[in-house]
């Protein structure tokens, strides 16, 4: 069986000058991941560090005002640097500390990978330095402070569209410079093989801790999961330990920014094709020659043109399924929970949250759905009030 | 059709790169010609990509203009068609994987080998995941070139057993673009990729003077420059002509002596 792979999807798509790094890092992983001392320290970490486990809420007043379904949700908005972000990175950067690296780079589109990996770099005393687009180091500059108060060098990239793609191709271009002692802490399921693997694995506590928390509550499997997805690293840590559970439905929700049918969207499985591209076969916006296309989404978390392969090969086997939601329609999910459960989610769990509310009127009361609500809000409440017509500024 | 081995016939191959389209197709098929009169062995044809995470700053910023001037691919290659009759040495393209892949593999590899171009340099495309590519290219003749880089170690040796045209080494770790220093070391590489293969070692990467040449030919078969042409085009725009022809062949001279 080709490992590297999840069906015809992922790979290692990387110029040569990066290969023996992935290779290492495919190697140092395999290990570690069979290590008992390794894993303890990371369910420590888990536990005094990032507050885990994360608890399953039942949103009641939501629940009610729809007339549906019990809608649960997962509060990842409750971790430590306010994400699901800091599952992955505390694996990561634990790993590359066993494999004796004192650098981490890493991409970043809105800050909160980039957050979130500074937080790990000060904790484990090791170097850090940020790529993020020149477009969303300007519309996101708390989150650059933030990552220069925890120790990190903040970079302006300013090739291509400068945002998160871009970022992303920077952070390679840098790391095939400097591979000995720097770790490429890559923040979701996607780039080159074990990334995919690597991400899912250290996001999957999320599923883990689902099955064991609905069991509590309910004696039952879900049945619907249901999470955003931009390179889809909330989703695939909700979903993957419900794959074979096939009674359990897995939704993953894209930006559709301002509609599939405009130019303006980030809705990768409904409108992109097959394609080569950041190290991994997988779906992609792109053009008819392969020219990756610009991307949108009012989400600066899902505002990427690509999605990881195990997504694309979940999709294609039809074990998990994809909707699209809007920019409106997240605002509306945003402000719905905010009013009804006193949580305000990141605007981009919004997205999850809008289908959540749909689905939960379509499969009625006696069902179950549990929402990954993978971030929470505050840093986007100076965008929404804009989006409102407010003129509020950070 | 010209073959990469043409290139490297009883004398040191000086390889040049150029961006297709910029600034414009008709001034790429213009400067082809220039550099190949200027005594270029083998000229590598840059496919703009909108994201070409191999690159510095010289070669992306061509990529991202000629993208800008509307390239396409059907356009590169009715551009390389139209010169192909008056090309006495071998060109190949330089490709980021996706266009490729998008355009199919299959009928990519067909309009190449119809417009002369005998192997591809695909920068994305490492070792482990030639074999899709290869089976196809090898039905059209055309070589899949595979690179080596200073961190390759106990990777070269299956790479070089199965190197088609030339082997491309890279000079130093990063990405392309123009440095003044020599790297050291790299002829304990050449040592090590000929214990196994035949085909000729190209060093590649950051070559843009005439002394790193000189140094380099002493081990290798043939020199790439890339940025360093891409900058003088960039700065002569639809007028770099003379001062293309110029630099090709005060870089190239050395290598024919």
């Amino acid at each position: 069986m080709d490992t590297t792979r999840f069906g015809p999807y992922g790979g290692r798509y990387v110029p040569e000058t990066l290969m023996s790094a992935i290779n290492e890092l495919s190697d140092a992983y395999s290990y570690y991941k069979e290590d008992s001392r390794f894993q303890a320290e990371l369910s420590s970490l888990f536990k005094n560090y990032a507050g885990r486990p994360s608890l399953l809420y039942y949103a009641a007043n939501l629940t009610r005002s729809i007339g549906g379904a019990k809608i649960y949700l997962k509060r990842e908005d409750m971790n430590h640097t306010g994400s699901h972000k800091i599952n992955n990175v505390l694996g990561q950067a634990l790993l590359a500390k066993r494999m004796g690296k004192t650098r981490l780079i890493a991409e970043t589109g809105a800050g909160q990978h980039g957050v979130a990996t500074a937080t790990a770099a000060a904790l484990f005393e090791m170097e850090c330095e940020i790529f993020m687009g020149k477009e969303d180091v300007e519309r996101q500059s708390l989150n650059v402070y933030r990552m220069r108060l925890l120790g990190a060098n903040v970079h302006s990239v300013e090739s291509g569209t400068m945002t998160l793609k871009d970022a992303v191709n920077e952070t390679m271009r840098e790391w095939s410079k400097r591979v000995s002692d720097t770790h490429y802490l890559l923040g979701s399921v996607m780039g080159p093989h074990p990334f995919p693997t690597m991400v899912r694995d250290f996001q999957s506590v999320i599923g883990r801790e689902i099955k064991e928390q609905i069991a509590e509550a309910e004696g039952r499997l879900p049945d619907a999961v249901v999470a955003c997805v931009g390179g889809g690293s909330n989703a695939m840590g909700s979903f993957y330990c419900f794959i074979e559970d096939p009674q359990v439905a897995l939704i993953g929700c894209e930006a559709a920014g301002k509609g599939i049918g405009t130019d303006s969207h980030a809705a990768t499985i409904a409108k992109g094709s097959v394609g080569v591209f950041h190290g991994m076969k997988s779906l992609f916006c792109q053009d008819e020659y392969g020219q990756i296309m610009p991307v949108y989404s009012i989400s600066a978390g899902l505002d990427y043109p690509g999605i990881g392969p195990e997504h694309a090969y979940l999709y294609e086997t039809g074990r998990a399924s994809y909707v699209s939601i809007t920019d409106d329609e997240a605002v509306e999910a945003f402000e719905a929970l905010s009013h009804s459960e006193g949580i305000i989610p990141a605007i981009e769990s919004a997205h999850a949250l809008s289908h959540a509310v749909k689905l939960a009127k379509q499969m009625g009361q006696g069902a179950l759905i549990v929402v990954c609500l993978s971030g929470r809000g505050d840093k986007d409440a100076a965008q929404i009030a804009r989006y409102r017509g407010e003129s509020l500024y950070e | 059709m010209n073959r990469i081995s043409d290139a490297f016939s009883g004398k040191k191959a000086f390889i040049a790169y150029l961006m297709a389209g910029d600034p414009s197709l008709a001034a790429s098929a213009e400067y082809i010609l220039a550099a190949q009169a200027a005594g270029a062995s083998l000229i590598e044809i840059g496919i703009p990509f909108s994201d070409p995470i191999a690159e510095g700053e010289t070669i992306q910023a061509a990529s991202e203009r000629a993208l800008s001037a509307g390239t396409r691919l059907d356009g590169i290659f009715d551009m390389v068609g139209s010169i192909s009759g008056k090309m006495d040495v071998p060109i190949v393209f330089m490709t980021y994987y996706n266009p490729v892949f998008v355009y199919g593999i299959d009928r990519f590899c067909a309009t190449c080998s119809e417009i002369g171009i005998c192997g591809l340099i695909i920068p994305d495309l490492p070792f482990e995941e030639q074999a899709e590519a290869k089976q196809i290219a090898q039905t059209y003749g055309i070589d899949i070139v595979s690179l080596i880089a200073p961190t390759s170690k106990e990777r070269i040796k299956e790479i070089a057993e199965n190197a088609q045209g030339f082997v491309y080494l890279v000079s130093s770790m990063g990405v392309t673009g123009a440095r003044s220093q020599i790297s050291s070391g790299l002829e304990s590489f050449v040592d090590e990729i000929k214990k196994h293969t035949q085909a000729p070692v190209a060093v590649g990467f950051g070559i843009s003077n005439a002394a790193q040449v000189a140094e380099y030919a002493k081990f290798a078969d043939g020199v790439i420059v890339g940025s360093a042409i891409v900058d003088i085009i960039a700065k002569g725009k639809f007028e770099a002509k003379e001062k293309l022809q110029e630099y090709i062949k005060s870089m190239s001279e050395p290598l024919r002596r």
